[in-house]
């Protein structure tokens, strides 16, 4: 279990301001979405938690920042999917879900007995048991996402930050994600994704973060924070939210007028 | 995906044919010792010409290639994983230039006719200090790129040395004599040259060898794998010296030899799970055994003057290329 605390958080690239004065709290058992447009700071949001990025303002994990953690202890505590699908070389997925045992090994020492479990565990509810000998780079676009989670969760940490979890992958695969992610975070770990797809975002999660222009535009349930006037200011967007369903259905309208 | 062999036979293969060409590289040469020969002159009951053939002249140059060959191949392996480029060898980092160019210099201002180890000291002296201009170039950034062009830079600069050595060599001699060095070559080296690279071949290799994991990790790019636990610099730091220790080294006594980092890497990689880690040690091995494969083709291939070992390595690698090539290409 693992509290995520953020206060005042701010990032400078280069010269480029990117986020400021961000507070929010995150609490195991919950999947929360980071939504809000292209370069808004969502992916360098996630990329603070992880002290990937210098940061000012305080970010706490369990009350220790994770500048301060050593690497693996931070990487036992948060597991990460990045952005994108690279791979640089062509491993098989069962070597490549083996990578989220390395926080658990020490230099040198062989792959044991309870990382081999959690490896099959995780390639069992990624649903790439039967890619296992297939090389990763060579898969569709699909396949090649859910080996990637498979990684992330082999890691077995209480928290898991994935940025786009869900690109390049078609409506059927979408939901198995976001599924998955919802019920890592019912069976307890905090879950934090960035997400483009509002539908999905609105469907699963318990909490969104709106981010634009390097500040929270809004924070709450999906039913809240999904407003047509609030679609308009952050994304120029016209809207309709239909909320008298299960979860709010968003459908684009077209551009907003200026 | 062709599974691969398990990695015990890939290794005890490569051992073997390390132990090969060991063998070959003490009997064979000029002067060919039989197995019998070889023997006594090992136990030490051997006829005199053979035991001063065997101790004097061939096990050092054996012991050399077995060694220089394995940093070559290990470096090669170590730097392709952790820049993620399969185009990548010890001289991306200007470390083989940097060592050649501490070689030239010994070379021009006649210090190497001074003291048979000032040339090696001098080689592995300028590796070391184009690993700290390295280092300062690349600043603190640990982005692959960086690295690569403070490397080309370095070796631009070097290789700019080793040019002006040439154009202002005093005379004829001296000039063929920077050349040859620059060649390549394992011959007439004794125990003296051994002792000096053998512990730069030792830390360096050690370095690079520990810690494979973290370039597995940098499959997953660099934030895949710090947050997999990975402190990118000190990998990073471990590398640098690893390379500018173990082949500035090897450099120092062997001479610029190239492309055995660049194609031993290329020719194991389809036997193991093609993970970087994977590859580390059946480089050195294999870079052991080809470099003295190499050097025993060397001795033998006759011709009118000794063939240099660098030459030899570079006719080597062109076939490797070209292979790949056709495979990208889908012609194979």
């Amino acid at each position: 279990m693992v509290m995520l605390t953020l206060s005042d958080v701010g990032v400078t690239l280069g010269r480029r301001r990117v986020l400021s004065g961000i507070d929010a709290q995150f609490a195991p058992g919950s999947l929360i979405g980071i939504v809000g447009p292209n370069g808004a700071g969502k992916s360098t949001l996630a990329r603070a938690m992880l002290a990937l990025v210098p940061t000012e303002g305080r970010i706490e994990i369990d009350g220790v920042a994770p500048a301060a953690l050593p690497r693996r202890e931070l990487a036992k505590r948060i597991a990460y999917l990045p952005q994108g699908q690279s791979l640089h070389w062509p491993l098989t997925v069962e070597r490549l879900v083996e990578l989220g045992r390395l926080p658990h090994l020490a230099p040198m020492s062989h792959v044991a007995a309870t990382d081999r479990h959690a490896i099959e565990r995780a390639m069992a509810r990624a649903d790439v048991l039967d890619l296992r000998h297939r090389d990763a780079t060579e898969l569709s676009g699909g396949e090649r996402a859910r080996a990637l989670l498979a990684r992330a969760l082999a890691v077995e940490a209480p928290a898991l930050i994935a940025d786009e979890p869900l690109a390049s992958l078609d409506p059927g695969h979408q939901i198995d994600v976001m599924e998955l992610l919802h019920a890592e975070a019912s069976a307890g770990a905090l879950v934090i994704a960035v997400l483009h797809d509002l539908t999905m975002a609105a469907r699963y999660c318990d909490r969104l973060l709106v981010v634009d222009a390097g500040r929270i535009a809004a924070d709450g349930p999906p039913a809240a924070v999904l407003t047509p006037a609030l679609l308009r200011t952050v994304y120029g967007v016209e809207a309709s939210v239909e909320t008298g369903g299960v979860w709010p259905a968003v459908t684009i309208l077209g551009r907003a007028p200026d | 995906m062709r599974a691969a062999p398990p990695r015990s036979v890939l290794l005890a293969a490569l051992m073997a044919l390390m132990l090969a060409a060991a063998i070959a590289s003490l009997r064979l040469g000029p002067v060919e010792l039989s197995a019998g020969r070889l023997l006594a002159a090992t136990l030490g009951n051997g006829d005199r010409v053979a035991h001063i053939i065997l101790f004097e002249l061939r096990l050092p140059r054996t012991l050399l290639a077995l060694g220089v060959g394995a940093m070559l191949g290990l470096s090669g392996a170590a730097l392709q994983g952790y820049l993620r480029n399969p185009l990548a060898e010890p001289s991306v980092l200007g470390a083989s230039n940097a060592a050649a160019l501490g070689a030239v210099a010994a070379l021009y201002f006649g210090l190497a006719a001074l003291h048979p180890l000032m040339l090696p000291l001098l080689s592995i002296g300028s590796t070391i200090i184009a690993l700290t201009l390295l280092f300062l170039l690349a600043g603190r950034s640990e982005s692959p790129l960086t690295l690569i062009l403070a490397g080309i830079a370095i070796a631009t600069l070097a290789g700019a040395g080793i040019s002006l050595a040439l154009n202002l060599a005093p005379n004829p001699f001296a000039a063929m004599e920077i050349m040859t060095w620059l060649l390549g070559s394992l011959e007439n080296r004794s125990f003296a040259h051994l002792w000096i690279a053998l512990p730069c071949i030792a830390v360096g290799g050690g370095l690079l060898l520990w810690g494979g994991r973290d370039l597995d990790a940098l499959t997953l790019g660099e934030d895949g794998a710090q947050a997999l636990g990975v402190d990118l610099r000190r990998t990073r730091l471990r590398l640098l010296l690893g390379t500018a220790i173990g082949v500035g080294g090897a450099v120092a006594v062997s001479g610029a030899i190239g492309f055995v980092g660049l194609i031993v890497p290329h020719l194991v990689r389809p036997f193991t799970d093609r993970s970087p880690s994977a590859i580390l040690l059946p480089s050195a091995l294999g870079g052991a055994a080809l470099l003295t494969f190499a050097d025993i083709g060397v001795r033998t291939i006759a011709s009118t003057n000794e063939l240099k070992l660098g030459v030899v390595t570079a006719f080597l690698g062109v076939p490797v290329f070209l292979i790949h090539l056709m495979r990208e290409r889908r012609l194979w």
